[in-house]
């Protein structure tokens, strides 16, 4: 049977309609394809500039090293020191920001007024826009000399425990801020489903809007630990400058980043092996990043609920 | 006038005889939210081991009704009742000296959607005697067998029983709901449109599983679907914009309403 004409109008319409939805397709290609070309090209950049330093640095020697001190002589290329002390100080900032972040979470969702919540929820967000470099210097000025007088009498005015804790409170907002939207996105009747059996509002929180917001909360966590792996200006103020091989929060140690924005502030040779070390170590930054974000991905994944 | 006919209706319907007093009786209860009055003097008496079904149009406050017998309503700002709901002829639910929490371990509730907690098929039935202080595994066992089979799953995930809640299907999920009420030994079941979510077969099982319930509690379901209040239901009651237009035994509301509302609902000509 031959299509009547109107058919065909039609048909033509929706070739044109075709073409546009095509040149809209491609233009959102491009817009999520370029973040993702971004972050090669910085892998790329990295890798390439790292391939140097391992011309003269064994692999071997750079990852199992106890010592970093590349630009002393006879020069020592261990970068063990510097992932010590971000994972350190990292530690240190979790276990402040986890828990304060958490609890922060669940009261503001489960517990606050609105009318409290209008007025915490921005005071907490008010903390993560303070600039670093203020939290450096707090963490150096107030926060050592305050743990020096109060609890630890020995501790020297450079240390990871310190600025470590002040970074806990910088990433508080993050986590209570990204926590409380996966806690109240948990469906009302799920949360009233377990009102109805006889529970309390503590429990509720606890045992249904906590595991069902898990997800979204163990995001959280993983944003929290990206942040702080990466964060630079508290540690490079207040935690010393001096790659140390320690376990002992209350020592001064350098971080990754520590080491990246000292070394790259003075004037290196281009293309010297010190240069090279700054883009090994972001390099190796950039893995541990990594890592944390993939596994984020699977917990996040292992916890997820659909309702 | 209307009031008068539900009065009589309360009464004489729900019979006197100790097999079919009432269980609960709401008296000239009136709930607000905020500054709008949702329900206007509504007497109701639920007859104990029957089915009471709430119907009218959308709207009417038949679930706004039934949330004020597990004080759900408490949850939220701004709500309030006025007048009585007496359980067993002898305590005030809506009372200020009563927790709404032990209200909430006496009158159990099943939703519109099926919302199992993001837990195990037997952390689900298990959490109503969990948060009352039960930790004696074997109560929870015998607890969570008894549930399931009265709510007809048993069979069904006796294997999985640490499955999670959502991996079953829409009906199982709902009669996991029912078990997870049944758990905590509730005098009364609130049931807010229990099938609105799910398909015939699965309706037609939860439907059973409602008759057959009703040997061990009482009943009050909300429904939009008039032929389910018919099947299921031994009294229907009619609300109309907060009112109580008329109530009585299902077969005679539904033969021979005595009200015209009533009368064109059932028929069809509005809702």
């Amino acid at each position: 049977m031959l299509p009547s004409l109107a058919e065909v109008a039609k048909g033509k319409g929706r070739l044109r309609g075709n073409l546009a939805e095509r040149a809209i397709e491609v233009a959102l290609f491009l817009a999520a394809f370029s973040a993702v070309a971004i972050t090669f090209s910085i892998m790329a950049l990295l890798i390439t500039e790292s391939v140097g330093l391992f011309k003269t640095v064994s692999i071997v020697e750079f990852l199992t090293g106890t010592e970093w001190a590349p630009l002393f002589e006879p020069p020592r290329y261990g970068i063990l020191p510097l992932v010590c002390g971000t994972v350190m100080t990292s530690i240190v900032a979790l276990c402040v920001a986890i828990p304060m972040g958490t609890i922060s979470a669940l009261y503001l969702s489960e517990f606050a007024s609105p009318r409290v919540r209008e007025i915490v929820k921005p005071g907490l967000e008010l903390l993560s826009g303070i600039p670093t470099v203020v939290y450096g210097y707090f963490a150096l000025i107030f926060v050592t000399p305050m743990l020096q007088r109060f609890l630890l009498p020995n501790l020297p005015g450079f240390n990871m425990l310190s600025p470590g804790m002040v970074m806990g409170i910088m990433i508080i907002p993050l986590i209570a801020s990204v926590s409380e939207d996966a806690m109240r996105a948990v469906p009302r009747e799920l949360r009233e489903a377990s009102y109805g059996t006889g529970a309390t509002k503590l429990q509720t929180a606890l045992q249904v809007v906590f595991p069902a917001a898990a997800s979204g909360v163990s995001s959280s966590y993983i944003l929290a630990v990206s942040r702080a792996v990466g964060e630079t200006m508290i540690v490079s103020v207040a935690a010393g400058l001096q790659p140390t091989l320690t376990l002992n929060p209350t020592e001064p140690a350098a971080t990754i980043t520590a080491y990246i924005v000292q070394v790259s502030l003075g004037d290196l040779p281009h293309g010297s092996t010190e240069y090279q070390t700054i883009f090994a170590a972001g390099l190796m930054l950039a893995l541990v990043t990594l890592t944390f974000n993939v596994m984020g991905h699977f917990l996040s994944k292992r916890y997820r609920e659909n309702y | 006038m209307v009031r008068e006919a539900v009065d009589v209706n309360g009464q004489s319907g729900a019979g006197r005889t100790a097999k079919n007093r009432a269980k609960v009786r709401t008296s000239n209860l009136n709930f607000y939210y905020g500054d709008n009055q949702v329900l206007k003097g509504v007497n109701l008496a639920i007859a104990q081991n029957k089915v009471t079904a709430l119907i009218g149009p959308s709207g009417c406050g038949k679930t706004t009704l039934l949330r004020c017998f597990n004080r759900m309503h408490d949850l939220y700002p701004g709500n309030r009742y006025e007048g009585e709901i007496i359980l067993d002829s002898a305590v005030n639910l809506l009372s200020k000296k009563i927790d709404p929490i032990e209200v909430r371990m006496r009158v159990g509730m099943v939703f519109q959607r099926p919302n199992p907690f993001p837990k195990s098929i037997y952390e689900n039935v298990a959490y109503g005697l969990r948060v009352q202080g039960e930790k004696r595994r074997r109560v929870l066992d015998e607890k969570v067998e008894k549930s399931l089979r009265a709510a007809a799953l048993w069979d069904e995930v006796k294997d999985r029983l640490n499955e999670v809640g959502n991996s079953l299907s829409g009906g199982q999920q709902q009669r996991l709901c029912i078990a997870r009420a049944l758990a905590t030994d509730p005098e009364l079941i609130l049931f807010d449109e229990p099938t609105s979510a799910l398909d015939p077969i699965a309706t037609a099982s939860i439907e059973d599983l409602m008759a057959s319930l009703k040997e061990t509690v009482t009943i009050l379901v909300v429904t939009h679907s008039m032929q389910q209040a018919a099947r299921i239901s031994d009294y229907t009651a009619f609300m109309y914009l907060g009112e109580m237009m008329e109530f009585g035994t299902t077969k005679k509301i539904f033969s021979a309403p005595k009200e015209e509302r009533t009368r064109d609902y059932i028929g069809g000509r509005f809702g």
